[in-house]
């Protein structure tokens, strides 16, 4: 006999008291949990950006307009010259300067060598804090947000959701998720919290609200 | 270490027995003082981040329902994950016990002529010997995660289920990293201090060409959604993020009992598990796959499905729910005898209540009788529990379980001894578990007790102390003596 009938034999043998016309869906699962802790009308990208700083990740909010003298700003605070930058991140983002764009492919080593990495998000979670990244245009494989001493992530405000089952419900869990909370952080020793171990030490996450449209 | 054959191959450390092992720690003052502040800063932001969901109940009572659905169906949702992961490009292993999933990790380990792994934190693993194993023949096994290379580093053992090497101050790993990490690879730098800043650094060092060089990762996992297939870790530190990413081959091991019904479910377990860990509101890295992706992590992913005992546990009606753990720790935390005695005197790398109820099940009652007594059954494990399980009553069940094994007598020694040691003073016990008993009701305000005072005062030192349950230790003892007389 194989060691899965044999785990799955025991499995059956172990579960005599369940009837055997009992189905899984007949073993009630209440859901009576909210579907989101905010209150109607509360301003979810404020809560966002609050949450994501909480974890000692640099919060920068802007508009479309603005957003290329934040990432200039944002990569200028930090002393970051040399980025990977992924397929499918939009160019007209990148602001001129004295900055090195790596375009991909970038194997590990070459990633290893570079300052940090740009890229865009799937969504982020606002109760949470949360960004989320899935292998999906302007993200790059996870290696690229991964090597890098330095993450500097842009989430557009309509890609917030408000809590965790909005966000799950958003994502396709055939991509290779990761979900980002603040920078990597340890507290083994002591319990004292120290920021950055093995994941990207810096993160940097850039807001974009719509650009406002004039009223006439 | 040893693996007992009687024991189904968990790493079970019988002797000493809990009693005289948690005598030795309770001499240990340094132990005992980083123990108190470890829990208690753990448990109170836990309970800070708990109550900013004024749904928790309403969440735990859907995680509960749902590994409820789990374990009574879990053949369904064992071969719908398989045929889930199947179809996503990973391959599949049943391993019955410890010796049989050891033998597929190497199996598979050799496949790729490689003779080193990177580890992160996997219990099931740990569980098996897996590491021991693989030195044996001739494969390193490097831990990635912080305390767990400090418990590599040390040839020590994990106490704590989230912060494993709580038990060893910043002097001693800094002490330690100076020494062994030489050994391993990349030495630590000679005017190393011991700042935890500066020891994270030395980790992160002496990691990264293993890291960027590893063809081979070894995983546990927290969750696997048999919908799906997908598998999740959640992790702080980036080293999970590096195992599951840049290897070429990926093989996770985990227990039967860890997967999920749905991609949806994990809207319940991703809101409880962090909150009742780190107390943090989301841990900073949670990474899943779906079996394999093109250009993307691990060309090859292996999942092996660890029985070693969790049948037999699932085979006990009371018993089973022990398998819904989601290694949260917040037992540990909140237990006032795991506060004085560390994870090591519950020799199993599953420390605290959930240990007293867990390692007895695997291995078997007869081998572990003394920890189902290493419990005041003060009830507060079962309150903190994300997903309810009622610890106390799989305690009362096991004792009866053990006391039948044993007999009388012999019984009878191991509930005192427990005890006894715990509390120092066998007269004090009892003068507080009657207190409590009594006095519960009285000094109880919606279901908590505040501090108590006299003996109690130590027990009863935390914010979520809960009322004391109806039966205490002694009146259980003193009315199953009595059943048991002719
Ligand atoms: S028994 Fe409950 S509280 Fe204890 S570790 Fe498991 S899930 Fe967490």
């Amino acid at each position: 006999m194989s060691s899965r009938d044999a785990v799955l034999g025991r499995i059956r043998a172990a579960l005599a008291d369940v009837a055997a016309e009992e189905r899984p869906e007949d073993v009630p699962v209440p859901r009576a949990y909210r579907r989101r802790h905010v209150e109607p009308g509360q301003d979810v990208v404020a809560l966002f950006a609050e949450r994501v700083a909480d974890y000692r990740a640099n919060v920068i909010r802007t508009d479309e307009a603005g957003l290329p003298l934040a990432l200039a700003a944002a990569l200028g605070g930090r002393g970051a010259r040399n980025l990977a930058v992924p397929r499918g991140f939009p160019a007209a983002m990148l602001p001129t300067g004295a900055w090195k764009w790596h375009a991909e492919p970038l194997d590990v080593p070459e990633l290893d060598a570079l300052d940090g990495a740009i890229t865009l998000a799937a969504a982020g979670i606002a109760v949470t804090g949360t960004i989320v990244l899935d292998t999906g245009p302007g993200q790059g494989r996870r290696a690229l947000t991964l090597v890098p001493d330095y993450h500097l992530c842009v989430v557009r405000a309509e890609q917030i959701a408000d809590d965790l089952p909005d966000a799950l419900a958003r994502l396709d869990p055939q991509h290779p998720l990761t979900f980002v909370s603040g920078p990597s952080a340890t507290s083994d020793i002591e319990l004292d919290r120290v920021e950055g171990v093995h994941g990207p030490r810096a993160l940097d996450v850039v807001i974009v609200d719509p650009t406002p449209t004039e009223q006439p | 270490m040893v693996s007992d054959p009687r024991s189904r191959g968990v790493i079970w450390l019988g002797s000493p027995a809990f009693p005289e092992a948690a005598r030795t720690a309770l001499a240990d003052e340094q132990l005992r003082a980083n123990l108190k502040r470890a829990t208690g800063t753990i448990r109170d932001k836990r309970l800070a981040v708990a109550a900013e969901l004024d749904d928790w109940e309403e969440l735990r009572d859907s995680a509960a329902a749902i590994k409820k659905r789990v374990s009574r169906h879990l053949d369904h949702y064992l071969l719908a994950l398989e045929a889930s992961v199947t179809a996503a490009g990973g391959t599949v292993h049943w391993a019955s016990d410890a010796a049989e999933a050891n033998r597929i990790v190497t199996e598979l380990v050799r496949a790729t002529g490689e003779s080193e792994v990177v580890k992160v934190k996997s219990m099931a693993t740990q569980e098996i010997g897996l590491n021991e194993h693989l030195a044996e023949v001739g494969i390193t096994a490097y831990e990635t995660d912080l305390a767990e290379l400090i418990v590599q580093l040390g040839d020590d053992r994990p106490s704590h289920i989230l912060v494993p090497a709580i038990h060893k101050n910043r002097t001693e790993v800094r002490d330690l990293f100076v020494a062994e990490m030489g050994h391993w690879g990349q030495p630590a730098p000679e005017d190393l201090s011991d700042d935890p800043r500066e020891l994270a650094e030395a980790a992160r060092l002496h990691l990264r060409e293993k890291f960027l060089t590893a063809k081979v990762a070894v995983s546990g996992a927290n969750f696997a959604v048999a919908d799906t297939g997908t598998v999740m870790v959640v992790e702080s530190e980036g080293n999970g993020r590096m195992c599951l990413t840049l290897p070429e081959t990926l093989i996770t091991v985990m227990g039967i009992e860890k997967v999920i019904p749905t991609w949806q479910d994990l809207e319940v377990f991703l809101q409880l598990l962090p909150r009742s860990s780190t107390g943090e509101r989301m841990n900073p890295y949670t990474s899943t796959w779906t079996g394999t992706t093109e250009g993307d992590g691990p060309r090859d992913f292996h999942l092996v499905l660890l029985d070693n005992g969790r049948t037999d546990t699932l085979a006990d009606e009371t018993g089973r729910q022990a398998l819904a753990c989601i290694r949260c720790s917040a037992c540990l935390n909140v237990c006032p005898v795991f506060e004085r005695t560390g994870g090591h005197a519950y020799g199993s790398v599953y420390p605290g209540p959930i240990g007293a109820v867990l390692t007895p099940q695997l291995v078997g009652v007869e081998n572990a009788a003394s920890l189902p007594f290493a419990s005041t059954l003060c009830g507060a494990c079962y309150d903190a529990c994300p997903v309810k399980i009622n610890i106390p009553e799989v305690l009362t069940h096991l004792r009866v379980k053990a006391v039948e094994g044993k007999g009388r007598a012999s019984a009878e020694a191991l509930a005192m001894k427990a005890a006894a040691t715990v509390l120092d003073s066998p007269r004090l016990l009892a003068a507080a578990q009657r207190a409590a008993a009594l006095g519960g009701k009285v000094l109880a305000r919606e279901g908590r007790i505040g501090r108590l005072p006299g003996p109690l005062s130590g027990w009863s030192d935390t914010r979520d102390t809960p009322a004391p349950p109806a039966e205490s230790f002694r009146t259980w003892w003193r009315k199953n003596r009595k059943e048991e007389r002719p």
